[in-house]
């Protein structure tokens, strides 16, 4: 249907983007790729020799890696469970007729607006901090012992702050989506008997499954290099029961000044984000036919 | 400070990190933790200003984690971002001796460095040459309640033992009233739960490496010390304590919840200070417990200014530390915010001053800094120095990775014995890797 | 809809959804609050909600330490440039992918997202040497090129996706009518492709001001934007629940305010295509 001119045409407007962003990928990948061959440690300048594949050996068998692997999947899957769930639900009740819907939609949208480093040391101090902070508060009030959620429970604390980010993000498109649903149709539902429930699972999920899969795909490109929300909270502990792969990379690199291991532990987290991005693109491939 | 939004912006579009300076206006950027005393001085840039027209100052002022990061980031890469970069004792010696640092040798006569504390002074020198001046020196000791220690029945003696310690702190711990008989750091990290637990461990005759650079975390000597750490902060400690660092435990001194709390000297200031501290005048010192074996649990630190070879602005960067450090900035702070507030632990002349003799906190400062030897810092033999720190680039890493560990047994995560077992692996393949053990 | 609501319904879902959204909304509220109280009243037990002393000390403490409006202009310079220099760039490549598809056209925009996923601690050295190298570090011409990189995918896929609800007919219709690929997208593509533009716009300058790893890495004095500033806050000696309030709201209100006033549009732009 397009012309010849057309279609050169748009060759010529996709490709400074092709290029930028292929310059962006391969020029720290190369180098990366580089150092991750290389001793290389930034305190200790000299003549950092080839070592081959011995900063792989020492990262894939760091105990460390197995956990901030597991970590990492339980992070991004808690997350993307709580959110959506919580989501779906959020929409559904957004989608009532009621008083003032405009103002609660501007209170849950709020907290996507919050820079992450800003809601951990909020979540950090003011509510999770065992001593001052408000749930210890509301702990004492209710006459139990306040739990420290950090030491005791860093990852689903770590969850629940993140997942405070996104929910208003998976609520909005849920919502959006939502108000699309045919009414007419859901109400031909009803009189035909079809319960409350069965109208959820029969028609607004399938109905929603587009949606969801863009919330899934979006959220995870972001969960995955979750990392300001670790470092302020926990950094990573108590042991390494909070440490994700981006934060693993981080500590090895930057707080060990091992460029050579941090670079193998990137080039490592590379290739395991592309594992996820395949499986997702697939998923997206068929459910959202671009 | 007052805002200069438009030459500001101008000079940020222009001239950039290249550093392109005119003649007459130098501006230094100097790159601070954000520590009260360092606040301070950065409320008294005016005066700085005053006395030497023609050089700015721009603050970069972070929290020390990221501080950290970002200028040894710098300097490693000769970045350039930096004039004066804050550091400790551990970052000096290492940089010093690969040629990062501007030697400070050459400082004026007037700015007496015979002054300084031979302590802190030693341990900013590498060959002879002076590489950082010292901003605050600090080393540790006991802060306690006094009134809770009456209560108690108890008298704290100036060099007390960790017997004597958990004694108090058991009898000064009352749950129900949110009083805690010892507050410790718990937190990860080579300068958070590492530095007062290798004090520690100093006092309990344990070392970090022998001479072979072989970690000894398997030593009974390292378990004692955790152990003994374990069964404190389990029984007397407040909750949470896997997650206080010295903020967090400042915090809960100054309000009132700790019997006992064993940190830098520099917090004497603070929790003497009326203003922010609710239990201000009932704070007494010692010098930090021991063993009987010789060395005590207090270690040595100072963070100091030091001025990253290859500056374009050398001149006025060392025009900055010397004023920063010298003796009329501390009279300064004396006329403006009263001597307690003083940096301490740098000079020895201001322990000489009447006035600042009669502040509660000086002698056992001073005390506590003398009694540190970062260069024979264990009972046994050792082949590093540092107090609370081995000064090899290897120790930051190996460091916070132990005090996860150790963090995760304080949590309740993992027994001693495992934490231990863990660290020992962690450092030995560390060491193996970096070369030290053949 | 089409059947009478009863006021009761009404009634039970407008609490439920308020009493939400309240409860959501709290931790940023709290942060707010507790920015006027004392330190002393800060981690006061039992907390107060209103009853205490409002001050305004503590705002003035941090507008003394830092020089707030440098920081937020540099939030501002980067987060906007970075926006549009990012717009300018995406929109011709939405635009030929949505209208103009090729076989390759889905694999590009996949390949495209996952660059999204490269985690920016691997690649902190390298770009930190190159930018050393280049004059770029604490420039905001450096973070601005980073931050259009790093989110440049984004902006092309939501674009991209918006394009392609423009109904082709339309587009057919005006090249019967001769018009010129100039033509046709002045004319006929820009005034619908607006709204996406504008949502796109949006979600970018909100995602840019809070990119909180780049900004803090390349930056010293000169160029660094409020998650810098929150930087210097973040854990102080002493009390600092009230400060570090303070900051926060300092740091995350421009950004609130300008999402509340503009959410309608953000919302539209918010789909991905989610929505047919």
């Amino acid at each position: 249907m397009s012309t010849q001119h057309s279609r050169s045409a748009a060759r010529l407007m996709i490709s400074p983007s092709v290029i930028l962003l292929l310059a962006w990928m391969i020029i720290p990948l190369s180098l990366t790729l580089y150092f991750s061959f290389l001793r290389y440690n930034l305190l200790m300048p000299g003549a950092n020799p080839f070592v081959g594949f011995e900063n792989y050996t020492y990262f894939l068998t760091d105990p460390a890696f197995f956990s901030a692997l597991t970590n990492t999947l339980v992070l991004v899957g808690g997350v993307l469970i709580i959110t959506i769930v919580g989501g779906v639900l959020l929409a559904l009740l957004l989608d009532q007729p009621m008083w003032g819907q405009g103002i609660v939609r501007i209170l849950v949208i709020a907290p996507f607006f919050v820079m992450p480093t800003v809601s951990a040391l909020v979540w950090k101090n003011m509510f999770m901090n065992p001593v001052n902070g408000l749930f210890a508060y509301m702990a004492k009030f209710l006459g139990l012992q306040p739990f420290d959620f950090l030491a005791h429970a860093p990852l689903a604390s770590i969850i629940l702050i993140v997942s405070w980010q996104w929910l208003p993000f998976a609520t909005l498109i849920l919502l959006t989506a939502m108000q699309s649903l045919d009414s007419e149709r859901m109400e031909a539902a009803e009189m035909d008997g079809a319960g409350p429930l069965a109208r959820f699972f029969y028609m607004v999920v399938p109905h929603l499954s587009r949606a969801i899969t863009v919330v899934i795909l979006i959220q995870t490109i972001f969960l995955l290099s979750v990392f300001a929300e670790i470092l302020v909270t926990t950094n990573g502990g108590p042991g390494t029961s909070s440490t994700n792969l981006t934060y693993l990379v981080y500590a090895q690199s930057l707080l060990n000044f091992d460029v050579g291991g941090g670079s193998a532990g990137g080039v490592v987290a590379i290739i395991l984000a592309n594992i996820v991005a395949i499986f997702l693109m697939r998923m997206i491939g068929k459910n959202l036919d671009a | 400070m007052t805002i200069r939004l438009s030459t500001l912006l101008g000079a940020t579009a222009l001239c950039a990190a290249a550093g392109i300076a005119s003649a007459q206006d130098t501006t230094i950027t100097i790159a601070t933790v954000n520590n009260g005393d360092m606040i301070r001085m950065q409320g008294l840039t005016d005066d700085f200003k005053a006395k030497n027209p023609g050089i700015d100052v721009e603050w970069v002022t972070l929290e020390e984690n990221v501080l950290r990061q970002r200028v040894t980031t710098d300097v490693a890469t000769k970045g350039g971002q930096y004039d004066v970069m804050t550091i400790g004792t551990y970052e000096v010696p290492i940089w010093g001796k690969q040629g990062w640092l501007v030697s400070l040798n050459d400082l004026p006569e007037s700015y007496d460095a015979d002054d300084i504390l031979p302590a802190i002074r030693g341990g900013l020198t590498v060959d002879g040459e002076l590489y950082a001046a010292p901003f605050y020196g600090e080393s540790s000791m006991v802060m306690y309640r006094t009134d809770l220690m009456e209560k108690a029945g108890l008298e704290m003696p100036d060099a007390p033992t960790w017997a004597f310690i958990k004694e108090a702190a058991a009898a000064m711990t009352d749950k129900d009233g949110e009083i805690y008989g010892i507050c410790l750091r718990g937190k990860a990290g080579w300068g958070e739960n590492m530095a007062f637990l290798t004090a520690m461990s100093n006092s309990y005759g344990a070392r970090w490496f022998d001479e072979n650079w072989q970690p000894q975390f398997d030593s009974d000597a390292w378990k004692a010390t955790l152990t003994d750490y374990l069964d404190l902060m389990n029984n007397y400690g407040p909750p949470g304590s896997s997650s206080n660092g010295f903020n967090e435990n400042l915090s809960l001194f100054q309000t009132g919840k700790c019997g006992m709390w064993i940190d830098a000297t520099v917090a004497a200031s603070f929790v003497t200070n009326p203003t922010d501290s609710s239990v201000a005048d009932k704070v007494g010192f010692a010098l930090a417990p021991d063993n009987g074996l010789g060395k005590r649990g207090n270690w040595l630190w100072a963070w100091s200014l030091g001025i990253p070879a290859g500056t374009q602005k050398e001149e006025a960067a060392k025009k900055f530390v010397e004023w920063a450090t010298s003796k009329e900035y501390l009279a300064l702070v004396a006329e403006n915010e009263g001597w307690a507030n003083v940096p301490p632990g740098t000079r020895q002349s201001l322990y000489d001053n009447a006035e600042y003799q009669k502040v509660p906190f000086a002698k056992m400062t001073l005390e506590s800094i003398n009694s540190a030897d970062p260069t024979n810092p264990t009972v046994d033999p050792v082949p590093y120095t540092g107090v609370q720190f081995v000064a090899i680039p290897e120790f930051q890493g190996i460091a916070t990775g132990v005090g996860q560990q150790f963090s995760a047994a304080l949590a309740g995560q993992m027994s001693a014995e495992d934490a231990l077992a863990a660290a020992q692996t962690m450092a030995t393949r560390e060491m193996t890797r970096a070369g030290y053990i053949k | 809809m089409a059947r009478a609501v009863t006021t009761n319904r009404k009634i039970t879902m407008t609490v439920i959804a308020w009493s939400i959204g309240f409860l959501i909304f709290f931790p940023i509220l709290w942060t707010v609050l507790t920015s006027f109280k004392s330190e002393a009243e800060a981690i006061a037990s039992p907390p107060s909600f209103v009853f205490f002393d409002w001050t305004i000390e503590n705002y003035g403490i941090v507008m003394e330490r830092s020089n707030y409006f440098r920081f937020f202009m540099n939030s501002v310079v980067i987060s906007v440039g970075s926006t549009l220099i990012g717009l300018i760039i995406a929109v011709p490549a939405a635009w030929s992918m949505a209208f103009v598809p090729g076989k390759g056209t889905k694999n590009i925009l996949m390949w495209m997202l996952s660059t999204k996923m490269l985690p920016p601690v691997g690649v902190l050295i390298p770009i930190y040497l190159i930018f050393k190298n280049v004059g770029l570090l604490d420039t905001r011409t450096g973070l601005v090129i980073v931050l259009t990189l790093i989110n440049l995918p984004i902006i092309i896929w939501m674009l991209y996706t918006y394009f392609k609800e423009i109904p082709v007919d339309i587009l057919e219709a005006a090249r019967m009518d001769g018009a010129s690929l100039r033509n046709e997208i002045i004319y006929v593509l820009t005034p619908m492709a607006v709204p996406g533009i504008a949502s796109t716009m949006l979600l970018n300058i909100i995602l840019a001001w809070n990119e909180a790893f780049w900004t803090l890495n390349l930056t010293a004095a000169n160029a660094a934007p409020l998650t810098a500033f929150i930087a210097s806050y973040s854990s102080p000696e002493g009390l600092f629940y009230a400060k570090l309030s303070a900051a926060s709201t300092m740091a995350i209100a421009p950004i609130l305010i300008m999402g509340w006033f503009s959410q309608k549009q953000l919302v539209r732009g918010l789909t991905f295509g989610a929505v047919k």
